[in-house]
């Protein structure tokens, strides 16, 4: 078949989600290429505001993973701004001289962030809200815990706000108009709301009309009309934005504020489209997601050769994502002769309510404080129902009308089927009752995965989970104990208790004894088995090699390309020549393409092929060297500074202590991996604060900290407590560590584990419980008897041979 | 006997192959992997997952389906099908036993 070449100028959530309808309905059509000016895949934008609070991870919002683009063999070009489009050759050029040619060409830049143009703006410190890059600017300002403002009193500047109050500045909100979000709110709204955010401790100054932003070299405040100045480290301006219509200017399309696209997304070049916040369809530009999507469905569907798919302005309503606070708005809330209005205030409760409805129908509605009857409202609003028969109650919301009042699930039992559940995404009630039943999901993340209801802003996740009670009946419990996997309904934590309480010793007498509902288990679960029992059965459970992952199963790393990797021991970090001769030995022998120093203080031999494995090993292992479990849920490294044999800083061996700790605690398995390290003095050059535990040296002694995080989060580490001797600091990083084997769930770090159960219960029982202490010292050295065998030597005298080489290479005779 | 034939290659016996595994058969430069489940079936499928070409004989092998050892995609055994809400399929070939001779069939042309 012969694809036409598709290029997309932009990947953001708009042409992701247009290509994903292009994928559904013509997977065949086009080879598809996008340049995307942000050096990412595409992400949540709406969400920003969570990933600023803490509340999520970028990892958390991604809507497209890597593995997207390649299952549909897209070339993305990450970090590649598009600068110059020539449509006589149907070309465009990247910044970095990328050229790829099109057939078909969308046009998807967005918006920028309009700044106001007024002295100081360009000071360092000044910052816009816009993509991740600027949250994580933000990030990096708030850890200061310095002052902020905020130039913008709309949606985004006060979910910035929040957000940054949240990581511990001292905010001030400037908006310039006299009431706070006046687009989407009526002033008595946009009071209430300013009472909650100064609740927070949230300055708000309205009518404020910034003159300038002062400061020297960088920000230091920002001066109003008034000739009042506000001190700040860091200023956000989120005053609006502007479609990013540069690049189609300069190619010569039609361009008013936005791009003019037709209803059909298409500029005024027909065989160039454009989509989301840089379009501008019949003279409005859209910024709010619902109408975007809309964008990306018209324009999938003419690509595909449907040109019948029309764009249709729509309501769209708003709310704020700022934790504790709900607020809900749609529809024309201005006063006039031919309105009436209905408003409910409950003072107490913080509530407000107003409809705005005009010839008996709903043409707009504020609610605050409770905002759970906004879609009902707003589908009324949409249809333009008659309310006359229920007006003396409709202000009370959907649970009020006829008679009884209804609790929440009967409420959304009673929406009609067409009823809009998820605005963001479009989907509505019957979609998700029929995804639900047709292929029989149970759990919210597979109705998030199959519809994308509630998956976006996250708001409808109540109304998705009351659809699934009732379409499940009580089956269904969102509140229940998260079962290990779908092969049975018990939690890690029980299956772990019945495995002690009943002595369950083997991965079947455990499914048989807990009643599993498959026949041998799944990759989730017979991994967390099998540790467990490792774990609790050090004598007697023979380890189920099948039971785990490869990586733990040949000793290596797998890597992207079926090779694998290898890095040995290396005690504390420390070398010498003849290991680092070994290993080039090695290196050479093999021909190994990559070696890479490690976070970890040791040395990464990668891209070995498996067959090699054995006999890597066997020529480390004549150097000394033993597996350094790089591929472990267990105990990986012990990072070590100097201290005091060379440093002029350093107060005691925390070479020696970190060597010392490594050689007695390699080879236990552990709930997830574990590494440690041993600073030599409070400078921590050993970087012990992030890690699972560390211990950071002072001349008084042995400092223990535990459940940092340098990962996928980010987390300085709690204090254990203050020890004298290096004998302690061992017995209690050990006794620690085997509390932390015996009740931490499968694939659960440390820091999470802590959490969980409480810092306050580890010190408790580790540092004042002495008998505690000593008792899990002694398990975890029981079970070192065990589990201190050095695998690679195993496998180089012959053990798990099959392994490593192919079961029969054949060789084909010629056929008669 | 010109149009599409089988041929059955004797790669082995059943003992060689670890319950709720696989070993790697090379044909050229093709590797086929050769399933063992827990109740001694056999199966034997490309060793390259249809998502990123992982080596599916690496992974855990559960109940009659495979999970890649790099990214957890499910793949049945028996059709060479992803699982659950992922699409693609992998190779398969007929495998069958003979005692506990394993013999896999490679088509020829």
């Amino acid at each position: 078949m012969n694809r036409k070449k598709l290029v997309v100028i932009g990947n953001g959530m708009a042409p992701g989600r247009m290509l994903e309808h292009l994928f559904e309905n013509a997977p065949d059509a086009y080879d598809v290429t996008i340049f995307n000016a942000e050096p990412r895949v595409n992400y949540d934008r709406i969400m920003l505001s969570p990933v600023l609070s803490g509340e999520k991870t970028f990892e958390d919002i991604v809507i497209h993973g890597d593995g997207w683009y390649v299952k549909h063999g897209v070339m993305l070009y990450k970090g590649h701004k598009v600068v110059e489009i020539d449509r006589e050759a149907r070309t465009v050029r990247s910044e970095h001289g990328e050229v790829a040619s099109y057939d078909k060409l969308v046009i998807a830049t967005g918006s920028a962030p309009f700044i106001i143009p007024v002295p100081g703006k360009d000071l360092p410190g000044v910052l816009t809200y816009r993509d991740l890059d600027d949250v994580d600017a933000m990030l990096l300002a708030a850890q200061a815990r310095g002052k902020a403002v905020v130039i913008g009193g709309g949606l985004l500047g006060l979910e910035a706000a929040a957000g940054l109050k949240e990581r511990g500045m001292d905010v001030t909100v400037l908006h310039l108009m006299p009431t706070l979000m006046e687009r989407q709110l009526d002033p008595a709204a946009g009071y209430l709301l300013k009472r909650e955010l100064e609740n927070r401790g949230i300055k708000v100054v309205t009518k404020a009309n910034t003159k300038q932003i002062v400061g020297d070299g960088r920000v230091e405040g920002v001066e109003l009309e008034d000739g009042t100045i506000i001190p700040a480290s860091l200023v956000v301006m989120a005053v609006g934005i502007r479609p990013n219509a540069a690049l189609a200017k300069e190619a010569g399309l039609a361009v008013n504020r936005g791009i003019v696209v037709s209803a059909g997304m298409q500029t005024s070049d027909p065989d160039i489209y454009s989509v989301g916040e840089c379009a501008e369809v019949d003279g409005k530009v859209y910024g709010l997601v619902a109408p975007l999507y809309q964008m990306a469905e018209v324009a999938a569907g003419h690509l595909a050769g449907d040109t019948a798919k029309q764009f249709v302005d729509r309501a769209t309503p708003t709310r704020l994502k700022v934790t504790g606070i709900d607020l809900y708005s749609a529809g024309d809330f201005a006063e006039g002769d031919d309105r009436e209005e209905i408003v409910l205030r409950d003072a107490t409760a913080g509530v407000y309510r107003r409809l705005v409805l005009r010839d008996n129908r709903i043409i707009g509605t504020v609610l605050y404080g409770d905002a759970g009857d906004g879609p009902w409202f707003f589908d009324m609003l949409k249809k333009e129902t008659d309310i006359a028969e229920m007006r003396d109650t409709l202000i009370f919301g959907q649970a009020y009308q006829g008679g009884d009042p209804l609790d929440p699930t009967a409420a959304v039992a009673a929406l009609p089927d067409d009823a809009e559940i998820c605005g963001c995404n479009g989907v509505c009630k019957g979609k998700i009752v029929s995804t639900i039943t047709q292929k029989g999901l149970t759990s919210l993340d597979d109705v998030r995965a199959h519809t994308k209801a509630s998956n976006s802003c996250g708001t409808c996740t109540g109304l998705v989970e009351q659809l699934m009670t009732l379409t499940l009946g009580d089956s269904y419990n969102p509140a229940a104990v998260q079962p290990m996997c779908k092969c049975t309904d018990l939690g890690h934590d029980d299956v772990r208790r019945l495995i002690k309480a009943k002595g369950l010793k083997t991965i079947p007498a455990v499914m048989q004894e807990l009643e599993w509902k498959t026949s041998c288990g799944c990759a989730k679960c017979r991994p967390a088995l099998n540790y467990y029992l490792v774990c609790d059965w050090p004598d007697e459970y023979a380890d189920d090699y099948q039971s785990r992952f490869i990586n733990e199963r040949v000793h290596a790393n797998i890597q992207k390309d079926g090779t694998y990797s290898v890095v040995p021991r290396m005690w504390g970090g420390v070398t010498s020549s003849a290991e680092l001769r070994a290993i080039a030995d090695v290196v050479d022998k093999f021909e190994i393409p990559t070696v890479k120093v490690t976070g970890g203080q040791r040395i990464d031999m990668l891209g070995i092929r498996k067959e090699d494995l054995p006999a890597v090993w066997a020529d480390l292992g004549k150097a000394g060297f033993v597996s350094g479990q790089a591929y472990a849920k267990g105990l990986r490294t012990v990072k070590t500074c100097v201290g005091s044999d060379w440093c002029r800083f350093g107060t005691q061996d925390s070479t020696g202590l970190g060597i010392r700790i490594e050689k007695f605690m390699w080879g236990s398995w552990t709930p997830a991996k574990v590494k440690m390290a041993v600073s030599g003095c409070p400078r921590n050059c050993a970087e012990a604060t992030c890690k699972d535990v560390g211990v950071v040296c002072v001349d008084s002694g042995f400092e223990i900290h535990f459940a940092g995080a340098a990962g996928l989060d980010i987390k300085g580490t709690e204090v254990l407590g203050m020890v004298k001797t290096e004998d302690e600091a061992l017995e209690h990083i050990v006794a620690l560590t085997q509390m932390y084997r015996e009740q931490g769930r499968y694939l659960e770090r440390i820091y999470k584990w802590a959490k969980r159960i409480g810092y306050d219960e580890v010190r408790r029982q580790i540092m004042d419980d002495a008998d505690k202490r000593k008792a899990y010292f002694d398990r975890f050295v029981f079970s070192q008897n065990f589990a201190q065998v050095d695998p690679w030597s195993e496998r180089v005298s012959g053990k798990d041979k099959h392994e490593f080489n192919p079961m029969a290479t054949v060789t084909l005779e010629a056929a008669e | 006997m010109n149009a599409l034939m089988q041929n059955w290659v004797a790669i082995g016996s059943l003992n060689d192959i670890p319950r709720r595994g696989a070993r790697c058969v090379k044909n050229g430069e093709m590797t086929i992997a050769v399933f063992r489940t827990a109740d001694d079936q056999v199966f034997a499928l490309e060793d390259k997952c249809p998502h990123r070409n992982g080596p599916l004989s690496q992974g855990i092998v559960h109940d009659g389906c495979v999970t890649c050892p790099l990214h957890n995609w499910v793949i049945s055994l028996e059709t060479g099908k992803a699982q659950g809400a992922d699409e693609g399929s992998t190779a398969s070939f007929p495998v069958r036993l003979d005692g506990d001779t394993v013999l896999l069939a490679i088509g020829i042309k």
